[in-house]
């Protein structure tokens, strides 16, 4: 196993409503879905995102398109309308979520790095 | 014009704006060659019509679109060419008012004889405040009534129903208030399909068509380049991308040739998900949808076909967006740079916190975010390599009174000459909360009309 960030297997986009932020995680590629079912829980992406969601954090899968959706709940300052941050409606967090680590297997890691892509040298 | 006897074509709907301040060239070039038969703006985000209806308050006249006049003097002339009939929310607050408006631009264009629609019945405050101890936010579950800010404004998310109304009625132009965003899309293509309004596969998958391009270009390249990952050719001629709908509700999304950007299934994956919650269950005043069997296909260059959409039944009750005055957020900012510049922010913090504290400023909530480190992620940030050689100080306060926002700026606006040394001159705004809750009412409490112009 190495760790990538998931940058390296998927893409992301976030949108708002109310004080809920919802994350589609999207896989660049079908087969690297697993690898984000097993590693992208909501108890990870609620540590990961410490200090940001006060409320649940529900996973949703669509396999139709290699994603799933994070609905989470007190993630906006309590609303877009009130938040006192500068990223009231949480678009950035599609960039948070992609800066997550992930195992991945090796003939996967061999597969990435071919692209290019590196793993993570040293983890925080 | 389109008409029914022509109903077994493709038909083509532009999607010209996603947001009230949306660029303005890209629809026009929509309407000037896509041949499109129906050229829609969404323009109202959860906020927007609050905004709009506080400005309809100081001027009677106001509280539509403040882009309309522009949007439509470039773009109606090729409308009437080609018989491209026009769908939009623009009316927000004050649909009579954009009516109106349109018409005046109708007239000076010499463009009629054109029939322009206004949509109302969204507007229920009068309801909501009547009813304040009953109706719960669906945020907090409380009534209302518990409120202690003053209510503003109230407006439901009408359906594609009453647009359909108006199509019928042989409306060139239709202007309304709050509704769905993905209604003003589905209408016309119940319209010239006459698909039933309880035919709920079929709406879904119209529907499932229309979320694709509600948000404007945020399908064919917008909010998606990531370079290195996520390529986007061309990106600052974007263009804004259009349906192409079968009867059957099958949905191709493309934009046209010449035009940056890039759509691709990708990017149409990232749209079908963005702002939904559960993908078997979204909720629009029409239909229920259900993406979880859709297919996204590759059809040609920047042409991706939509199918598998699936609907059940609308829901009984309609949501409405409440607005409430909830105090003030003061805001300010500087910038540190040079050696020790985090030593010198972290010290003008601690000056600010303290100089609150003796000035007894009263809020309820403040934030500092240091840019360039931490500012949208805060904790979870990945730690900054290195000494920043610059960074930015800001200053976040809410406070129910306005003079405490006011004061938090000026105490870090006066940070230069009482403050550490070798800073930037800071920048300093006030604004006024308008917090937005939202609550469900019956349809019944509806009134949707019709109020159609015929200008000559």
């Amino acid at each position: 196993m190495k760790t990538f960030y998931l940058r390296e297997l998927a893409h992301a986009r976030a949108g708002d409503k109310g004080d809920t932020n919802n994350i589609g995680v999207i896989a660049y590629e079908p087969h690297y879905y697993p690898i984000i079912l097993r590693s992208i829980t909501p108890e990870r992406v609620k540590d990961h995102f410490r200090g940001i969601v006060k409320g649940t954090i529900t996973r949703y899968e669509l396999p139709n398109v290699h994603a799933i959706n994070l609905v989470m709940e007190g993630a906006l300052g309590g609303g877009v309308t009130r938040s006192l941050s500068l990223d009231p409606h949480g678009k950035s967090y599609s960039a948070l979520i992609l800066t997550m680590p992930v195992e991945v297997p090796e003939d996967i890691a061999a597969e990435l790095m071919l692209k290019n892509r590196k793993p993570i040298e040293v983890t925080r | 014009m389109s008409g029914h006897d022509q109903r077994k074509r493709t038909l083509r709907i532009g999607a010209g704006a996603s947001y009230a301040g949306d660029r303005i060239e890209p629809a026009t070039e929509l309407a000037a060659r896509a041949q499109l038969d129906y050229l829609v703006y969404e323009t109202l985000a959860e906020r927007t019509i609050a905004l709009a209806q506080m400005e309809r308050r100081r001027d009677p006249e106001a509280g539509y679109n403040e882009l309309l006049a522009d949007r439509f003097y470039s773009a109606l002339p090729h409308c009437k060419k080609t018989g491209t009939r026009v769908v939009t929310n623009m009316g927000a607050a004050n649909p009579i008012g954009a009516a109106k408006r349109t018409a005046e631009i109708i007239r000076d264009l010499k463009l009629g004889p054109m029939k322009v629609a206004a949509v109302l019945g969204d507007d229920v405050l009068a309801y909501c405040l009547e009813h304040a101890e009953r109706l719960k936010m669906m945020e907090t579950g409380k009534p209302l009534s518990s409120l202690e800010g003053k209510i503003v404004s109230a407006n439901a998310y009408l359906g594609a129903d009453v647009i359909v109304d108006a199509l019928g009625k042989g409306a060139d132009i239709v202007l309304t208030g709050r509704g769905g965003d993905c209604s003003l899309f589905l209408a016309p293509m119940i319209h010239e399909f006459g698909w039933r309004m309880d035919h709920w596969d079929m709406l879904g998958k119209g529907q499932t068509g229309a979320d694709m391009v509600e948000c404007g270009a945020n399908v064919s390249g917008g909010f998606f380049a990531d370079p290195g990952y996520k390529e986007v050719p061309d990106l600052a001629n974007l263009g804004y991308p259009f349906l192409e709908v079968e009867a059957d509700g099958t949905v191709v999304v493309s934009k046209l040739e010449g035009t940056g950007g890039v759509i691709n299934r990708a990017i149409c994956a990232e749209q079908m998900i963005y702002e939904i919650h559960d993908p078997a269950n979204y909720i629009t005043p029409d239909v229920v949808v259900d993406f979880t069997q859709v297919m996204l296909d590759e059809v040609g260059p920047d042409r991706v076909r939509i199918s598998g959409g699936r609907g059940k039944p609308r829901p009984e009750q309609l949501k409405v967006s409440v607005g409430v005055l909830e105090g003030w957020i003061g805001e300010a900012e500087i910038t540190y740079a040079g050696l020790g510049c985090l030593e010198r922010a972290k010290l003008a913090e601690h000056v600010v916190r303290e100089r609150l504290k003796i000035g007894g400023v009263k809020l309820q909530e403040l934030r500092v975010d240091y840019l360039g480190i931490n500012a949208l992620h805060g904790d979870a940030s990945l730690p900054t390599p290195g000494t920043p050689y610059e960074v930015c100080l800001r200053f976040a306060g809410r406070s129910r009174e306005k003079r405490d926002a006011v004061k938090l700026a000026n105490e870090v606006e006066t940070l230069v000459g009482k403050g550490p040394c070798s800073s930037s001159i800071p920048r300093k705004h006030l604004r006024e909360v308008l917090a937005i809750y939202s609550c469900l009412i019956p349809r019944s409490a509806i009134k949707a009309e019709v109020i159609l112009t015929e200008v000559a």
